[in-house]
């Protein structure tokens, strides 16, 4: 089954040839939710970047193919894919406030893309604008439309990303650890918002965090990675019950708990890495062949 | 007592509002904050972003100025001493900073970086200081040698722990050292914090918003809220049963690894 958007066998490197993503694989249906858990480095913002054609300059797609809405990206020209991925596609970032630009009123700001990119009248954008953050939970829209940014707070900021990422109905929405800025409380908030406005729009989720506390909140599936390879996917129950690969167990037991102070926490041991890096040398050696 | 902290009230200037000419209204930044850490305590002090944490951190190693209240350290006034009259009392007091890669200097190897401070405090037989605190933080001595760029984020950690405890200080300011870390390394540092503060019998001050992460290394638990103390008590019996309404939204907050929570999104 391949979903709303599938990646297949991606492989991203960097000109050295040294691989940033091995051979990832993944799929996100309509109205699902995909997590990409794993420590800092191991890729998984890479593939949202990868998907939204927004990879660091200094790296290059190797081969794969990565599917949305039934056109494989990497086939098109690079004007078309743009448009494709604008078209289809959108991001909830991570930092609120280095996302928004400081010097512009926010209203311009969620209105500019539909204007510019989908070609609504400015009526129609502004109005939809103002639909949007109404449906955020924002008090008072007309007022926020005029405000700057940094006159706002940190939740109120990402809340305004979030309207601004539903505002052309996109069928994919990639979010970067959106909530990592927050503090508890408001993250809880967000994370409510992201998943109301999700299943009200039946979009398709790919939530990247290094948080499992979040991913078994918000998610159906998730893939965990190291290195750049998919170590294992599986749907969200299944992982939090009976994790196959023995780095995901030792990452859910690293994950910090409240309600479990002894048997969390706990350092992930030297031969789980060693087991791992082994994989990964093994599947370059594979992928050289 | 390692510290005796009374009616601690702190304001600073409000530039946002700072007017062309007259006074800059002061906003109050801690609302009379009262509590004790004994000796031999891990005290975890929690709250959301803007609750004072952290200029309650500054305070207590008076990188900042109370304004009001008072704050004894070893039974020793230090509320408005002089820079002069705390040098002296420095070494006594020392803190890990939470970005390890802004806090160390970038230029000089990791063996200069912890020779600082014994320097600066007449420390002699420097180098053998330096090795000792790197054996202390489970790191060969031959990182002496390296840059903080060429180590892991949980190895840049250990390097802020060694400088903290090279002086060997009776309290250490922890100001949310593992947030930016991934959880294994998390894990690791909270280990050898804990260990360190066993072994040397240091007070620790453990400033985090992260309460699972308290809850493993703490033996009281302070929560500040707007400023002001909302809970405070022995750890076991806080998270049973928080008895503020505040407390139980913040633990109410946290999304546990377990798809069973209710949670309710």
């Amino acid at each position: 089954m391949s979903g709303y958007l599938s990646v297949r066998n991606l492989t991203v490197a960097l000109q050295t040839g040294e691989p940033i993503l091995r051979s990832v694989s993944l799929n996100v249906a309509a109205g699902q939710v995909h997590g990409l858990v794993g420590e800092s480095g191991a890729g998984k913002s890479m593939i949202g970047k990868a998907v939204l054609g927004t990879l660091p300059r200094a790296l290059h797609v190797i081969s794969g193919e990565i599917w949305l809405d039934g056109v494989d990206l990497l086939k098109l020209s690079p004007a078309a894919r743009r448009k494709q991925i604008g078209a289809t596609a959108a991001l909830i970032p991570q930092d609120p406030l280095t996302a928004l630009n400081p010097s512009k009123r926010i209203g311009p700001q969620i209105t500019r893309r539909l204007v510019d990119i989908l070609g609504w009248s400015k009526q129609n954008a502004q109005a939809r604008a103002l639909e949007l953050l109404d449906e955020v939970h924002i008090p008072n829209p007309e007022r926020v439309m005029r405000s700057y940014p940094h006159e706002l707070s940190g939740g109120m900021r990402q809340r305004i990303l979030i309207a601004s990422a539903f505002a052309a109905e996109p069928k994919l929405i990639i979010a970067d650890e959106p909530t990592t800025a927050l503090d508890v409380t408001v993250q809880k908030q967000i994370l409510r918002l992201i998943a109301e406005m999700q299943s009200h729009h039946g979009t398709a989720l790919l939530f990247v965090t290094h948080d499992l506390g979040v991913v078994s909140k918000v998610c159906d599936s998730l893939s965990v990675l190291y290195a750049g390879k998919v170590l294992e996917e599986a749907r969200m129950h299944r992982f939090f019950m009976h994790p196959v690969h023995p780095y995901s167990a030792a990452l859910l037991a690293a994950t910090p708990t409240y309600t479990n102070p002894i048997d969390s926490l706990l350092p992930v041991s030297e031969t789980v890495i060693e087991a791992v890096e082994q994989e990964v040398l093994e599947h370059d050696i594979r992928a050289s062949r | 007592m390692i510290y005796e902290i009374r009616d601690l009230h702190l304001s600073l200037p409000d530039m946002t509002r700072k007017p062309l000419l007259g006074a800059t209204p002061r906003i109050e930044i801690l609302k009379g904050l009262s509590f004790d850490v004994p000796k031999g305590a891990v005290l975890g002090i929690v709250g959301g972003s803007g609750s004072g944490k952290s200029t309650l951190g500054r305070a207590m190693l008076r990188l900042l100025e109370p304004t009001g209240g008072q704050i004894k350290f070893k039974g020793i006034d230090i509320t408005h001493m002089n820079e002069n009259q705390l040098r002296g009392m420095r070494q006594q007091f020392q803190m890990i900073f939470q970005d390890p890669m802004s806090s160390l200097n970038p230029r000089r190897r990791v063996g200069g970086i912890i020779a600082g401070p014994l320097r600066l405090h007449g420390v002699e037989n420097l180098p053998a200081k330096v090795n000792e605190a790197l054996d202390m933080v489970g790191l060969p001595t031959t990182f002496a040698r390296r840059y903080p760029h060429e180590l892991s984020g949980g190895q840049r950690q250990r390097v802020g722990i060694a400088r903290a405890i090279a002086l060997r200080p009776d309290f250490i300011l922890a100001d949310e050292i593992v947030s930016g870390l991934d959880v294994s390394s998390q894990a690791q540092v909270l280990n050898l914090l804990a260990d360190l503060v066993r072994e040397l019998g240091l007070s620790l001050a453990f400033i985090s918003h992260d309460l699972s992460v308290i809850r493993r290394l703490c033996s009281r638990v302070l929560i500040l809220h707007k400023g002001e103390i909302v809970e405070e008590g022995e750890t076991t019996e806080l998270f049973e049963s928080p008895k503020a309404a505040y407390t139980k939204e913040l633990l109410a907050a946290i999304p546990l690894p377990d798809p069973y929570q209710k949670w309710d999104v």
